[in-house]
């Protein structure tokens, strides 16, 4: 599996854990929330980053205190047509202020990938060899929002009631290149 | 009526842009049918029995006469020649080529149109008062807010894969004609005790498998917090609506299951966080959109006009189709006029190209260029002067859509039924065409009155049949079509879900049994002036099973 994130195809630097797993000795790991709350004291003195496993049914709500040991959520599509994951995001990114990365997987169409960042999913993970390109367009094929997200966009609201049209500004989503490959 | 900014018009040529990309992808095999599908669906296209259908958006149900023309130019280029207009005040093709639609929303794109979620599990087309603007109980123009509804949840990034579909209505007045109670949001404008203007929300009505009318969660929604609390209700049906039936899924299961108490807490919590977000709305949109819905330049006109009521009483017919189909507006010397689309032996909602054309050009001449479409299935010419009705009634008569009967029995809705769609497991039309044909005397339906009878093809309801005054259930009994007949549903501000009479009839039977069910009626009624509706809730199902069924089998169990 291959990581697309600011536009380009990254390696998985993280270590995914089951539940009965000893802990290795150095890396990055993720973990579900039922191991994270069982071994929270061991994983917090660990020292390294951790990220965390989210089911559909899990609110991110639940995590406020814990979030700022996370530097990864992941959050999951077991299908295509379940979209309780964007919700999670958005309540991630609006309510809680997550900052890390939050990185979809599952079953990821290029055409929910726009939704996906607009909600504030950075990075979604693709099988081996998967071309990238239609995700990247799928960036590009609209240039009005008409509603705001958890993303900088400007909506045809705010563009029309005086609101520069630009995408500049504090981002806490994106960085600079992918802010300027949304560009109008 | 509302007009394209340079950024819906840049929106929807980006949409169809991305949807011919779409479809090229599909033809070239590049994905499967199985992965094509939710794509096409958010563009309203689905795949029927005998071809593909394509559902264009009418949002709330307002047209231009530019707007029609083309509906019926599309109509005769690229269907057999007609649309059907359906329960949520849009337009569907029954026979449209795959590879042709992006050409079909190209057109539309001309004319600002799209059939953008007119399907699949998304925020569907908003509906609202087809008599919205007009209505003489009116506070408010409910377009304004389905408008400003219809761009936020357009391709709403959140919201694009909820657990089922969701279906918004709203009402300016407080007679309700759209039918709010029975849609997963029900908005209901009122004043509240400082003469503010907001909205009463509902939540968690809807028809198909299992029929239940909403409940009120809020009574007073201030307008400005109005995208807040429906994004508020949208997030918490999103993460807990069920995902492991597809029939237990929609929003009305969730508040079933919730309890209403429950459910209206976790909406406030939510609104709390959000409801002064971004999403709070400014008043110069309110503002903005309010003036594309301005009232047009009506002339000062007595209300009573000498030569209008002199025609009505000479020729009876004309007088006939004035007290059925003509209603009162709120400026002295004009009118509302409903079209039927409901012809003896006709398709409920069918109306031809060249019909639309026609209707385009009456609303030139006689309505200030502007068609509604109701979700009863009939178009609306909402601003006709008095004086003109007379010739606006000839000129209908003679395209077969003066038919004297809106409100009565053969004013039927019926959804598209076992002749086109792959749901159904029986036919609709020709049961509506039927019954109209039975019910063609025109002193007789009028002498039977308001009868709202809606029919289904399936337990789906998409022909609305449990707030049918009759509803008509088409049910599929080893291969024979048959149908279950309701009673004393409403989809008005005394909504209710109809109840089962009995056992079902036969393709051959079933008119007759709405005939035994009407003369029913007549026999027992208080007055010519009770409706059917108030007989039946005054007198029970029991009468209505001892005609239908004799003395001894009315004790059978009414369901199956």
């Amino acid at each position: 599996m291959a990581i697309l994130k600011h536009g380009a195809l990254q390696p998985n630097e993280w270590q995914e854990l089951s539940d009965d797993a000893p802990l290795p000795e150095s890396g990055n790991i993720i973990v579900s929330l039922e191991r994270w709350r069982r071994d929270e004291e061991v994983l917090r003195a660990s020292n390294r980053p951790i990220g965390l496993r989210l089911q559909n049914n899990q609110s991110p709500l639940a995590l406020a205190d814990e979030l700022d040991r996370m530097s990864l959520v992941v959050i999951e599509f077991p299908k295509f047509s379940d979209g309780r994951a964007f919700s999670q995001a958005r309540l991630l990114r609006d309510r809680l202020g997550f900052k890390g990365e939050i990185r979809a997987v599952g079953n990821i169409l290029r055409d929910q990938y726009l939704f996906m960042i607009r909600c504030g999913i950075d990075a979604v993970e693709l099988p081996d060899g998967k071309p990238i390109d239609g995700y990247l367009d799928a960036l590009n094929e609209f240039s009005v929002w008409y509603q705001p997200a958890a993303d900088d966009r400007v909506t045809a609201m705010s563009l029309r009631h005086g609101k520069k049209k630009t995408t500049a500004g504090a981002s806490t989503v994106v960085n600079d290149s992918v802010a300027a490959m949304w560009a109008y | 009526m509302y007009r394209y900014d340079e950024f819906d018009a840049t929106f929807v040529r980006e949409r169809v842009r991305q949807f011919r990309g779409q479809v090229e992808r599909r033809l070239a095999g590049e994905i499967t049918e199985d992965q094509f599908r939710p794509l096409r669906l958010q563009n309203g296209v689905y795949l029927q029995l005998h071809a593909y259908m394509l559902r264009v958006a009418i949002p709330y149900g307002t047209l231009s006469s530019r707007q029609l023309r083309k509906l019926g130019y599309i109509a005769r280029r690229y269907d057999r020649g007609f649309g059907h207009f359906t329960t949520r005040q849009n337009i569907q093709y029954n026979w449209p080529q795959l590879d042709e639609i992006p050409a079909i929303l190209d057109h539309l794109a001309e004319v600002e149109m799209h059939a953008i979620q007119t399907s699949g599990n998304c925020i569907r087309n908003v509906t609202a008062d087809h008599y919205a603007g007009v209505a003489v109980d009116e506070i408010e123009d409910p377009r304004v807010y389905a408008e400003i509804i219809r761009q936020w949840s357009t391709l709403h990034p959140e919201f694009a894969f909820l657990p089922r579909k969701f279906k918004i209505a709203v009402t300016g007045a407080p007679t309700d004609r759209a039918a709010i109670r029975v849609h997963d949001i029900g908005l209901r404008m009122l004043k509240n005790e400082s003469d503010e203007v907001g909205f009463e929300v509902w939540v968690g009505g809807g028809l198909g498998r299992t029929p239940v009318v909403g409940v009120p969660i809020r009574s007073f929604l201030p307008k400005q917090h109005l995208l807040s609390y429906l994004e508020s209700i949208l997030r918490v049906y999103n993460q807990l609506g069920r995902r492991d039936n597809l029939y237990k899924a929609r929003i009305k299961i969730l508040v079933t299951a919730t309890g209403t108490e429950e459910f209206t807490r976790l909406v406030e919590e939510e609104w709390q966080s959000i409801k002064d977000s971004a999403l709070t709305l400014p008043q110069e949109e309110i503002d903005r959109i309010q003036t594309y819905f301005a009232p047009p330049a009506y002339e000062s006109l007595p209300d009573w006009q000498p030569e209008f009521e002199a025609a009505r009483k000479a020729n009876p017919e004309f007088g006939r189709w004035v007290q059925s189909n003509v209603k009162p507006h709120k400026v002295p010397g004009y009118a509302i006029v409903d079209v039927s689309l409901k012809p003896e032996g006709g398709a409920p909602g069918d109306a031809s190209g060249d019909q639309m054309d026609i209707v385009a050009d009456l609303a030139d001449e006689y309505s200030f260029g502007e068609i509604r479409v109701t979700h009863h299935q009939n178009l609306v010419l909402a601003n006709v002067r008095k004086q003109d009705l007379f010739a606006l009634w000839q000129r209908l008569s003679a395209s077969k859509m003066a038919t004297a009967n809106v409100g009565f029995i053969t004013d039927m809705i019926a959804c598209p039924g076992l002749d086109y769609c792959n749901l159904a497991n029986a036919r609709s039309i020709p049961v509506a065409q039927r019954i109209s044909r039975h019910f063609s005397d025109p002193k007789r339906i009028a002498d039977i009155g308001e009868l709202r009878l809606n029919i289904s093809g399936c337990i789906n309801a998409c022909g609305h049949h449990h707030v049918g005054h009759i509803g008509i259930l088409g049910v599929d009994k080893q291969g024979e079509e048959f149908y279950q007949i309701t009673l004393g549903g409403s989809s008005r501000d005394d909504a209710s879900v109809g109840k089962i009479v009995g056992p079902s009839f036969s393709t051959e039977d079933v008119v007759g049994a709405i005939e035994t069910i009407v003369d029913t009626y007549l026999d027992k009624r208080a007055s010519s002036d009770e409706r059917f509706i108030d007989t039946y809730r005054r007198i029970g199902i029991d009468p209505f099973k001892e005609s239908l069924y004799g003395n001894s089998k009315a004790r059978r169990p009414a369901a199956e």
